[in-house]
């Protein structure tokens, strides 16, 4: 990597960037979730490894967050860009030396900005904690060079139309830089009280509306049409599903804080306008399933397909839950408690993280031009996801429901407490085995560059043959 | 230009997320900048300083540039005794907290007060200021004020100082720092609900009760009690102490880390503290072995433990 940074443009293979950012991912896959591990172990059992400041879960929980969200997520979401934005637009990539300056400056920056936080230098602001000088190297550094290479591969394209992936793209990389930079503001200058909190939380909601959903969802539009060989079933859901985000998702930030003493029609607008969050998440879903028409042989036989279409599935509680908890009558008992971890969780570990491993599995073949090592390990890889979240998500959900009825009926905290120990047990378990799959990926991509079967010239990856 | 089939898209996608941006920013910005300032967003604000997160005076959140918050019953110019007062010591070089530096955050009756009644635009950072809480009635609508009391009585800080003995000190602003740094509000909320908590956590917070404060730390995953009247639910610094040393000494089914570390290499008396003995002997008591848990060292004058405990009980 380093030897392409101030290499001639020319001499740079295309493709490289997201290799790069492909590896990069799902390290910082395998570091995130390790933290998040290692922290559920440290609330089933509060002395597992005590007496060091660093090694405290008050010191390593944003750690996990932001690892994942910058790290993993975001990562993916780049390396996607990389090939499939020049890839619809049947051109190469603008600039691959961005692209790797990008993968470069991301890696460090946020080394530098987790490192930062693991000290305890934090903003002690939930999701934004990075420290303010670390928010303008990811505004500068990380975000406003991805946009530009998407948005001047968008322009540079050749094809005439824009494909709805490609849509998704373009608006959400130009507004996770507003979010970002907006969702900051409070630190570049000095906001306070209440206007602080609520920017905390518009970040905290609109960098998942804006960036991680879309996105992720783009990625879908891209894989499941692309591996099939079917159609996408209508671009004018397309069209719906891209409207409605922009619209419904990017407006009920303060139910958040549906508790706090905001505004009323703050909460009250936010609360009814949360609920239209369905009309995306049904028009994505029926889109994509219905897309699956003929082929849904490839949800058993095929690994990316697996993934997305598990991905895609998920989307349909977490968006139930997404429409109906926050408003005032479900709220009151879920908020604070469990449950939303558990719901975090479906979004980010359950459906973004599937649709992005299967843009990392396809993207990496692709690019490589190797076959994956092995259909077998990647099978083991799904499972050990698969299952972990759900004991991760089972679990919690029950936890919070506990703490729900703890909190309506006044009962003492520790009692609470005390009934969710055996969840907070099962919660580490889910996790432990979420990672341990993702090492096995690690070790499987590794192989597959170094070891899968070369793919011949005019194939696509899913066209040869699983060897392993 | 490629665009040109797009631009009515471009325009449409410009108003929406537009109109999103006015209706979710800028309308409760205008909203929330309109709510005055409570005498409890003033209290909060004096105690803690400027910033409770990363600031240029403390860019690794040990509590540099922090105020201390007192509790004196004698006139610090004059020694003559006083109705027991709270009052905030900015020593020199102390950044002031958001309402003496922008007066506009507190609300036009708050900041008019302030700055005719309470001389705030007198005070200056260089040489320290000393500021009390006070409230005028106006009109019949009780106006709470920040009173500069170095410009009104000339009470500096290193006579006020003088006056407060250390049981009368609470050193609130570093507290918040550890609070912040340690995580504490990962699981402890600072925001009782305004739904289910009156009962077991107390009243819920109001609109004005935050101006100027940053960051507000109300966190959002409540995995333990909340804390924002902890100190009128229990007051004991000793129970606070054993607590924050190990929880289990005090609640044996608490899932709380262990904050032992805070102590520091020595504890009030100057001796080293042998964090291994201790938690042998602990770990002897909590197998049945011993009948006696170990004595919990008391936390030096500076350590960051007996910050974070002032924070703590200071939460009223």
């Amino acid at each position: 990597m380093f030897k392409y940074l101030f290499a001639k443009a020319e001499d740079i293979p295309a493709g490289s960037a997201a290799v790069y950012f492909g590896f990069s991912s799902i390290v910082w896959f395998v570091i995130g979730t390790g933290l998040g591990s290692f922290n559920a172990a440290k609330l089933a059992f509060p002395d597992f490894v005590m007496g060091s400041e660093l090694l405290s879960f008050g010191h390593m929980r944003q750690v996990h967050v932001l690892a994942v969200i910058l790290g993993w997520i975001s990562m993916a979401f780049a390396m996607a860009m990389m090939y499939i934005t020049p890839a619809l637009g049947n051109t190469k990539l603008w600039s691959e030396k961005l692209g790797v300056w990008n993968c470069f400056l991301w890696n460090v920056g946020l080394s530098l900005g987790l490192f930062l936080l693991w000290l305890g230098v934090s903003s002690g602001r939930e999701y934004s904690d990075l420290p303010w000088f670390i928010d303008i190297v990811v505004i500068l550094g990380v975000l406003l060079p991805l946009g530009i290479n998407v948005w001047m591969t968008i322009k540079t394209r050749r094809t005439q139309g824009i494909y709805t992936t490609n849509w998704f793209f373009g608006a959400a990389t130009f507004m996770v830089i507003i979010v970002f930079t907006v969702g900051n503001s409070p630190e570049f200058f000095q906001l306070t009280g209440l206007t602080e909190a609520y920017l905390t939380w518009w970040f905290a909601h609109n960098v998942l509306g804006l960036w991680i959903t879309p996105v992720a969802a783009a990625i879908s539009y891209y894989v499941v049409p692309k591996v099939t060989g079917n159609p996408l079933y209508s671009h004018r859901i397309g069209h719906l599903h891209f409207w409605s985000v922009v619209v419904f998702y990017s407006t009920p930030a303060a139910h958040h804080l549906m508790s706090a003493p905001l505004p009323e029609w703050l909460k009250s607008f936010a609360s009814v306008e949360g609920v239209l969050i369905l009309v995306p998440a049904i028009a994505f879903v029926s889109n994509l399933l219905l897309t699956m028409t003929g082929k849904w042989r490839m949800f058993v036989e095929n690994i990316e397909i697996k993934f997305t279409i598990t991905g895609v599935l998920m989307a349909i509680p977490l968006n139930m839950q997404g429409g109906f908890q926050q408003t005032r009558a479900i709220n009151w008992y879920i908020h604070g408690t469990g449950w939303i971890v558990a719901h975090a969780h479906l979004a980010l570990l359950g459906f973004s993280t599937f649709l992005e491993a299967a843009a990392v599995y396809y993207g990496l073949q692709t690019l490589l031009r190797r076959k994956l090592y092995s259909l077998g390990l990647a099978n083991f890889h799904f499972w050990m996801l698969l299952i972990g979240f759900t004991t991760y998500w089972v679990s919690m959900t029950i936890a919070g429901l506990i703490q729900g009825a703890g909190k309506i009926y006044e009962v003492p905290y520790i009692d609470v407490i005390i009934a969710e120990h055996p969840y907070m047990i099962a919660r580490w378990v889910g996790g432990t085995m979420v990672f341990l799959g993702n090492c096995v990926w690690l070790y499987n991509m590794y192989k597959t560059a170094i070891a899968g079967t070369a793919i011949p010239e005019g194939r696509l990856p899913h066209e040869l043959a699983y060897e392993r | 230009m490629a665009f040109r089939e797009y631009k009515i898209g471009a325009r449409m996608f410009g108003l929406a997320f537009g109109t999103s941006m006015f209706i979710t920013l800028y309308m409760p910005a205008v909203d929330i900048a309109s709510v005055s300032a409570t005498s409890i967003a003033m209290d909060r604000q004096l105690s803690f300083g400027r910033v409770g997160g990363f600031s240029y005076e403390d860019p690794f959140l040990l509590g540099w540039g922090k105020p201390i918050t007192v509790q004196i019953t004698k006139d610090p110019k004059t020694g003559a005794a006083i109705q027991s007062t709270r009052a905030f010591v900015y020593e020199a070089d102390v950044p002031f907290p958001n309402g003496i530096r922008h007066p506009r955050i507190l609300g036009t009756a708050p900041a008019a007060a302030s700055d005719t009644k309470g001389r705030i635009g007198e005070a200056d950072e260089a040489s320290g200021a000393v500021f009390v809480v006070r409230e005028v009635i106006e009109g019949g609508v009780t106006v709470p004020y920040i009173e500069n009391v170095t410009a009104t009585r000339g009470w500096t800080p290193s006579a006020t100082l003088a006056k407060a003995a250390d049981s009368q000190r609470l050193y609130v602003g570093k507290g918040k720092i550890m609070f912040v740094r340690e995580g504490c509000w990962w699981c402890h909320t600072l925001l009782p609900e305004e739904t289910q908590d009156w009962q077991y956590f107390g009243a819920p917070p109001m609109l004005g009760d935050f101006n100027g404060e940053s960051p507000t730390a109300f966190g959002s995953d409540r995995k333990a009690p909340d804390l924002t009247h902890v100190g009128s639910r229990n007051s004991s610094r000793e129970w606070m102490m054993m607590h924050f040393f190990n929880p289990r000494l005090v609640q044996p089914h608490s899932i709380m880390p262990r904050y032992d570390y805070l102590w520091g290499e020595t504890d009030a008396s100057g001796k080293a503290i042998d964090y291994d003995g201790w938690r042998s002997a602990y770990t002897a008591y909590a197998n049945g072995e011993t009948v006696y848990a170990p004595d919990v060292p008391v936390p030096a004058k500076d350590s960051e433990a007996r910050a974070l405990i002032d924070f703590v009980l200071n939460l009223k």
